[in-house]
């Protein structure tokens, strides 16, 4: 499967579909624009002759002080024909989101934490857009090209429990509970 | 050994002198690889570097149980907190080895995620230089640990 030949599966859903073939050696690779990214990979999941079921990976690149700055790239794969793809989105700087894909896959989630960790890549409607990888509290997007990557900042050695002392509390009553329940239910 | 020559089997020494032998010959090391360097722990604790020989090789998952930290890795600042959990959780008296470049200074790792010297984090006894060190130097390491224990009053127990 070329590249052109998933072009013209994709343009036969999506009819005004903005798409460029980009120079790769090693798979097809598509550039797309952000408002169709979620219906072109709802085809590129559905249809029969393509069926790339997996998204293996999402990742971003950051082209500063180039624009558009950021692009975020996914890695799709089809089980189905054995065949790999890489879908690339190109996004300026000052506007950097794009939609989340977990609609279509459950197991985006976590990469696109990842790449709102490390790029500050806004992914709207994520059901969960948190800090994954570097500390809740951090500040910035460490792999920013902008970032001071030999940054000093002093060290910090305490971290309060992460739960609240009621949480603490009902979990130790619950544990007594289920072993008075256990204990009761030797005996009898 | 002519032991059974001596009259009286007798042995005089002070209370103090006693107790750290008795510490510096059973240091119990709490699990801590972070990285590269816990494979060459390991191989240290394993039959052909045989801590045992030093009285170290009772590796303990739990901190309770230990008075040895082998800090052997980097250290992430995520991890920072964590790790000063788990030596707060030693009882007195402990000690800790800095082993490796990257625990000790940060080694290769100059960026923004690894702690720049674990020294920021817990009080380090001794550092051990390396790349990552060999099994020899870390047996080495302990060896000097046991020298500075020796020359410890218990009463100067952090």
């Amino acid at each position: 499967m070329t590249a052109d030949d998933i072009v013209e599966a994709l343009k036969g859903a999506i009819a005004d579909l903005q798409v460029e073939i980009a120079p790769a050696f090693d798979q097809p690779t598509l550039l797309l624009v952000r408002e169709q990214i979620v219906a072109a990979c709802a085809a590129l999941r559905d249809l029969p002759a393509l069926r790339f079921a997996l998204l293996s990976d999402v990742t971003a690149v950051d082209w500063w002080p180039a624009e558009p700055r950021f692009q975020v790239v996914y890695h799709l794969a089809s089980l189905e024909h054995a065949q790999r793809l890489r879908l690339e989105v190109g996004l300026r700087g000052e506007d950097a989101h794009i939609p989340t894909m977990t609609t279509l896959w459950a197991g985006a989630n976590w990469p696109e934490r990842e790449v709102f960790d490390l790029f500050g890549i806004v992914f709207d409607g994520h059901p969960d857009l948190r800090r994954v990888l570097m500390p809740e509290d951090w500040e910035g997007y460490p792999l920013r090209k902008d970032y001071p990557v030999q940054i000093k900042l002093p060290v910090k050695i305490f971290e309060p429990l992460q739960m609240t002392t009621e949480q603490f509390r009902k979990n130790i009553e619950d544990d007594r509970r289920a072993r008075e329940r256990d204990a009761g239910g030797v005996k009898t | 050994m002519g032991l059974e020559d001596i009259e009286i089997p007798i042995l005089t020494t002070t209370v103090e002198k006693m107790v750290q032998w008795a510490r510096r010959s059973s240091l119990w090391p709490v699990t801590f690889g972070l990285a590269c360097c816990a494979i060459e722990m390991m191989a240290m604790s394993a039959s052909r570097y045989d801590i045992a020989r030093f009285g170290a090789e009772v590796f303990r998952g739990s901190p309770r149980q230990s008075d040895l930290m082998i800090i052997a890795g980097r250290l992430s600042r995520k991890m920072a907190p964590a790790l000063r959990r788990v030596y707060d959780q030693m009882p007195d008296p402990k000690w800790v080895i800095s082993m490796g470049a990257c625990a000790s200074i940060g080694g290769v790792f100059d960026n923004y995620a690894i702690v720049q010297g674990v020294h920021q984090v817990v009080p380090i006894d001794v550092y051990v230089p390396g790349c990552p060190p060999r099994p020899e130097s870390l047996i080495y390491a302990v060896v000097q640990l046991q020298k500075k224990i020796a020359g410890q009053g218990f009463e100067r127990d952090r």
